[in-house]
């Protein structure tokens, strides 16, 4: 799934609530203040990213919060609703570590260490250089929005969207809505096995694809004069 | 006994999910397995009325959660098949009136008690539907060969990869080998192309489906019924069985084949 791609809250809510990309799902830490403070601007951060977060598996890290058991089940019940799955929840205080355990949630996560997070955070300053690999189909209705590139190895179904700020390689077939160099670098390109997107964008241009006729074939496209040109790629002539 | 809950849905409405239900339900329940369907849709039920058992509602499933009865109160005896049985949705409450962990409980106390728990989900991707999905243990996503319902298959069944619910299966109904053969309809091979999920059935549109769902009997009672007959394969293939689909080009009697064939003969 998503791997490494780095969200951070915005504004107010940032300080409170972060949520962060790492191999096991998703970990959402929480910043200072009470639990009865922090508990909805949660709800309001899931329920406001609920497009990206969909289905997420979270960790949640509540820091020297003490949770009673209480919350704690009011809280999986929350979340579960939204259609996310909390795993665990992470604690100093031993009694919160306590009722975690007691709902069958784990305390730990193999966290990334401090050097990798520093690494992150100096690559966050050039997101648009990271690309993430996707290996599973898009379907209908699901988002991917990544400031660098984007790769996927499956198929993107109708309905379904893909908003990079780099070049989008799709190694199947690329149905749904594209859109490469979305913070506007013209420079981009979006490659698929068969590139028959809904609508597909580079940069500040949109096309449609035109009806196809015959075997769907490997195609890029690329901006030529601020118009998206689709070519079929030829093993004899050089590119790029 | 260790009842296995299957969550019938489809995103869409009106594909055929509470006719599916039905007819899963009384086929089991006609190979001798005891079914109990649980009608999802709070607020809008209809599958007392496709099941024909209306008239026999006193408690329904919120008034199970909510405490008022007992589960076996709630459960309706079919009139045709003893081992088949209906817990109705209430008609004056709505989808937030159970939460998903309520339908898990449910289902967990019905476990022991059947072979089968068939749950009819509303349509749409809210609540209704987490509360229909949260249970399952297989998931039947039903569509039609048409483009808006496919969309919503495939997003539907994303959704239910996202629940960790494994693999949906999917039943395509109302197809018309009539307008397949010309062409004019999605094939069946390009709806599996886009969704890649396991086909557990085909089923032809069928007059005798609407008659039998007005009159509340399940077709697949009815012997002489296509649409009926596939119903009753679908649930052969739930139950594990290997069962070939069936043809659905042929058939139309004598005379249209001898014309398919000179047509296929003179092009």
């Amino acid at each position: 799934m998503i791997d490494h791609a780095i969200i951070t809250g915005i504004g107010d809510m940032g300080a409170k609530v972060q949520i962060k990309g790492i191999r096991e799902g998703l970990l959402v830490t929480l910043g200072e203040g009470s639990w009865d403070e922090l508990h909805p601007v949660l709800l309001e951060h899931l329920d406001q990213q609920a497009g990206f977060l969909q289905g997420a598996r979270l960790a949640l890290d509540v820091g020297n919060l003490v949770l009673k058991a209480a919350d704690l089940g009011q809280l999986t019940k929350e979340i579960s609703e939204r259609g996310l799955t909390l795993w665990a929840v992470m604690s100093e205080s031993p009694a919160t570590e306590r009722s975690t355990q007691s709902f069958g949630l784990a305390t730990r996560i193999s966290k990334p260490g401090k050097e990798r997070s520093a690494a992150y955070a100096d690559h966050a300053a050039q997101d648009e250089e990271i690309a993430i690999l996707v290996r599973r189909t898009l379907r209908s209705g699901s988002s991917l929005q990544h400031p660098g590139h984007v790769v996927v190895i499956g198929d993107i179904n109708p309905g379904a969207e893909i908003v990079a700020g780099g070049d989008v390689v799709v190694w199947g077939r690329l149905r749904g809505m594209v859109h490469a160099g979305a913070q506007g670098n013209e420079q981009a390109v979006v490659c698929a096995l068969d590139l028959s997107p809904t609508q597909l964008r580079i940069a500040g241009a949109i096309a449609l694809t035109p009806k196809r006729r015959g075997k769907p074939q490997p195609e890029m496209a690329r901006l030529k004069n601020s118009q998206v040109v689709a070519e079929a790629w030829d093993p004899k002539r050089e590119r790029l | 006994m260790s009842g296995k809950v299957i969550t019938v849905t489809s995103g869409k409405g009106g594909v055929g999910k509470t006719t599916a239900t039905a007819n899963l339900g009384a086929a089991l329940a006609d190979f001798g397995q005891k079914v109990v369907c649980l009608d999802g849709d709070i607020g809008l039920r209809n599958l007392d009325v496709v099941m024909g058992l209306e008239n026999r509602i006193v408690y329904d499933l919120v008034d199970v959660v909510e405490g008022r009865c007992r589960l076996r109160q709630a459960m309706i005896r079919d009139k045709r098949l003893p081992e088949l049985y209906l817990i109705p949705a209430a008609q004056t409450r709505d989808k937030s009136a159970i939460s998903p962990s309520d339908m898990v409980r449910l289902c967990d106390e019905l476990r022991p008690e059947c072979d089968w728990i068939l749950i009819d989900s509303p349509a749409g991707i809210e609540r209704g539907f987490r509360n229909a999905i949260a249970p399952a243990d297989i998931v039947v996503v039903i569509t039609n060969p048409e483009v808006s319902a496919v969309r919503d298959a495939d997003r539907i069944i994303g959704l239910v990869e996202a629940e960790e619910k494994g693999p949906a299966r999917l039943v395509i109904n109302r197809i018309k080998p009539e307008m397949v053969r010309r062409g004019d309809m999605l094939a069946v091979d390009d709806i599996l192309e886009l969704l890649a999920v396991q086909l557990v059935g085909m089923v032809p549109d069928d007059e005798s489906v609407l008659t039998s769902t007005n009159r509340g009997t399940p077709v697949v009672l009815d012997g002489k019924s296509k649409a009926g007959l596939a119903f009753r394969n679908v649930a052969r293939r739930l139950k594990g069985e290997e069962v070939p689909f069936m043809n659905l080009e042929d058939g139309g009697g004598f005379f249209n084949r001898l014309t398919r064939m000179i047509r296929s003969g003179g092009s």
